[in-house]
């Protein structure tokens, strides 16, 4: 009796899920993954990024991060510049908005000043990397539309193939092509098209770790521009969680001090 | 007082190694050129300034970030102007943070305000301004700040215990009017002179779009009025007691960033008011590249008009900003600030590249047009136009 329960609600759950469209799926892939990462409540990192022009020749950038979930909405985070030297001691507030623009405010040390900065402008490069802020702001479901396409194999991996259309209308992208892990939920591959439709971007995330039992964390991000011949690698050399960080940490006043 | 903050900034060093946890040292080398295109008005002048610059930083923090000592002297070496041969100590001050403030004392650098053109609300610092004519550069203040940080906003309070005079050109310099200033006897309207306690307040909040700042300053001016001196071959700087309100309010819109600072002063018994109003707006992505071009209006008002003690009464600052976004950062600004009775222009270039890892090209010029002899602040300067190269090693 029990295995006949079973075997009848297993066929209800199968037939729930052939119902499901392709826009069902792709959507309860990303509340999968968003739930999935859901509860690290802050986190400190210590990254490097490593610019290349199309002829090869490197720029280097270290950058520290703290950042605080917020549920509801885009996480709040403080970036901190220490090279190139002549920008060390800048430092970045951001309030990231699901479909409003973010909040920014610029800290420029040489003149002690605090600058609100227009954030409209998502599709902008972040320290002229081939990385846009929109692409290395904070995640969250209402950002996109998607579409599941397939199931696929990426690198051995078993991972879902979805489409996410850009929700806020500065964009700079009309679509992305994400290939997810099925075990982590997370990236390892997404393709950007610009405007015009046409690939700009493939970006590709590498040597996942799981930090604080839950969370599944790239150590190396590599994006490269098609159009330009460009490609940045964004080197994640640590991440610590559960730092104790409050409101506080995030505001005008820790921005001014922010080391 | 000036040995009292000695006295506390040689506890708070002491202190400091008993818990050492990170200290380190950085800074930047300047080598600046500066050609003048006319010749001088006065014979002991030069057409070429070679100048070095060395500005250094200390940053000590212990007590998981709570506590930290700052320590920034900056020195400059100039060819001709010994005025411009200067040193000055920009911070050497003591933060401690608590749970919902921050108090600071010692030698410290503040900024208040939202506009490009001109800095009224920004009162607490004195102007370095043989460092440079647009007046950002400044000295350090000693101070005691306490900022208090709640949900309704940030209060910051002053107590500024010592002022540092204005710096000027020498006689071999330029950019000066037309007698030199002899900075060795001033005069003050307070008895107590440079140990008058001054006292300042700023308030401010974002709130949404909106970022406000209200401020009050009670104490000795910055900003000098002049006196002939020593049988009409100089001129001596007085400096007045003044109150002064402001306000500085910035929204921002999307790809507009709305300005205004305003200032209500009381001074040498006349109160007026000055503000400085307009906008930025950028474009991002042009011409199907990464950059962005920015484009700066504002207007300076001072309703004292022809009585106002600075040369922008009624002026109009137009400015284009173009950022490159690229590796090197590479930026420019083109501006002019134009009178609207009189046909004096100011005109600039600013622009800077970083070269490979550690190192900064900065170049500068400006050019004055159309003063005629009743702008009595700018007239001085008709000859004076000039290009500035720089370059600067960071380490």
């Amino acid at each position: 009796m029990k295995e006949i329960i079973l075997l009848s609600s297993l066929l209800a759950f199968t037939g729930v899920a052939l119902a499901e469209t392709a826009e069902e799926k792709g959507l309860a892939i990303a509340v999968e993954a968003d739930k999935r990462d859901q509860g690290w409540i802050d986190q400190a990192t210590t990254s490097k990024m490593i610019l290349r022009n199309s002829q090869g020749a490197e720029s280097t950038r270290e950058i520290r991060g703290k950042a605080l979930e917020v549920q509801g909405d885009g996480d709040k985070s403080l970036t901190i510049f220490d090279t190139p030297r002549d920008v060390k001691g800048t430092a970045f507030l951001s309030f990231t908005h699901t479909l409003e623009a973010d909040e920014q405010w610029l800290y420029l040390p040489a003149l002690k000043r605090v600058k609100r900065i227009s954030s409209s402008n998502k599709s902008g490069p972040f320290m002229g990397s081939e990385f846009s802020y929109e692409d290395i702001s904070s995640q969250e479901v209402a950002k996109y539309k998607y579409k599941f396409i397939k199931d696929d194999k990426f690198d051995g991996r078993d991972v879902f193939v979805i489409e996410r259309t850009p929700q806020y209308e500065k964009s700079g992208y009309t679509k992305q092509i994400a290939w997810i892990d099925k075990e982590m939920y997370q990236p390892l591959k997404i393709e950007f098209y610009d405007r015009k439709k046409s690939l700009l971007k493939t970006l590709t995330q590498h040597e996942y770790k799981k930090y604080a039992n839950q969370f599944w964390r790239p150590g190396r991000l590599e994006m490269i521009n098609h159009q330009t011949g460009k490609s940045t690698t964004l080197l994640w050399k640590s991440y610590k969680f559960k730092n104790g960080f409050s409101e506080g940490d995030f505001d005008r006043n820790s921005l001014k001090r922010a080391r | 007082m000036k040995n009292i903050f000695i006295l506390l900034l040689f506890v708070c060093s002491a202190a400091s190694w008993i818990n050492i946890s990170a200290n380190e040292w950085s800074g930047d080398i300047s080598l600046q050129s500066r050609h003048f295109s006319q010749e001088a008005l006065s014979s002991s002048q030069f057409k070429e300034y070679g100048s070095v610059a060395i500005k250094a930083e200390w940053f000590h923090g212990w007590d998981d970030g709570k506590q930290s000592l700052t320590f920034v002297p900056f020195t400059r070496w100039d060819q001709h102007d010994k005025e411009r041969t200067h040193s000055d100590i920009r911070e050497l001050s003591w933060l401690k943070v608590f749970d919902a403030s921050e108090l600071r004392v010692g030698l410290r650098k503040v900024f208040w305000g939202v506009s490009e053109s001109q800095h009224l609300v920004d009162v607490i610092n004195q102007t370095d301004l043989v460092e440079s004519l647009d007046g950002e550069q400044k000295l350090g203040q000693p101070m005691i700040n306490y900022a208090l940080i709640q949900d309704w906003g940030t209060v910051d309070l002053f107590i500024l215990p010592y002022f540092r005079e204005r710096t000027f050109a020498g006689v071999n310099g330029r950019l000066r009017s037309a007698l030199p200033v002899d900075t060795t006897t001033p005069i003050y309207e307070s008895t107590d002179k440079q140990n008058h306690v001054d006292y300042a307040a700023r308030w401010m909040k974002s709130l949404g779009d909106w970022d406000i700042g209200l401020s009050h300053f009670n104490g000795t001016s910055r900003e000098p009025v002049f006196i002939p001196g020593s049988g009409n071959t100089v001129l001596i700087p007085v400096y007045y007691q003044m109150q002064q309100t402001g306000l500085d309010l910035q929204a921002t819109k999307g790809a507009w960033l709305w300005k205004v600072e305003a200032i209500a002063r009381h001074i040498n018994n006349t109160s007026y008011m000055a503000s400085t109003t307009g906008f930025e707006y950028t474009f991002n992505g042009v011409f199907e590249s990464a950059s962005d071009i920015g484009l700066v209006a504002e207007y300076l008002y001072d309703d004292r008009k022809s009585n106002a003690t600075t040369p922008f009464e009624d002026d109009l600052m137009l400015g284009v900003r173009w950022t490159n976004n690229d590796v090197n950062d590479t930026s420019v600004l083109v501006g002019v600030i134009a009178d609207r009775k009189d046909s004096s222009r100011l005109y600039s270039i600013e622009a800077s590249r970083r070269i490979g890892e550690t190192m900064k090209l900065n170049i500068e010029a400006r050019v004055f047009e159309g003063l005629s002899p009743t702008n009595i602040f700018l007239y001085p300067l008709r000859d004076d136009d000039f290009v500035q190269i720089e370059l600067a090693y960071y380490f």
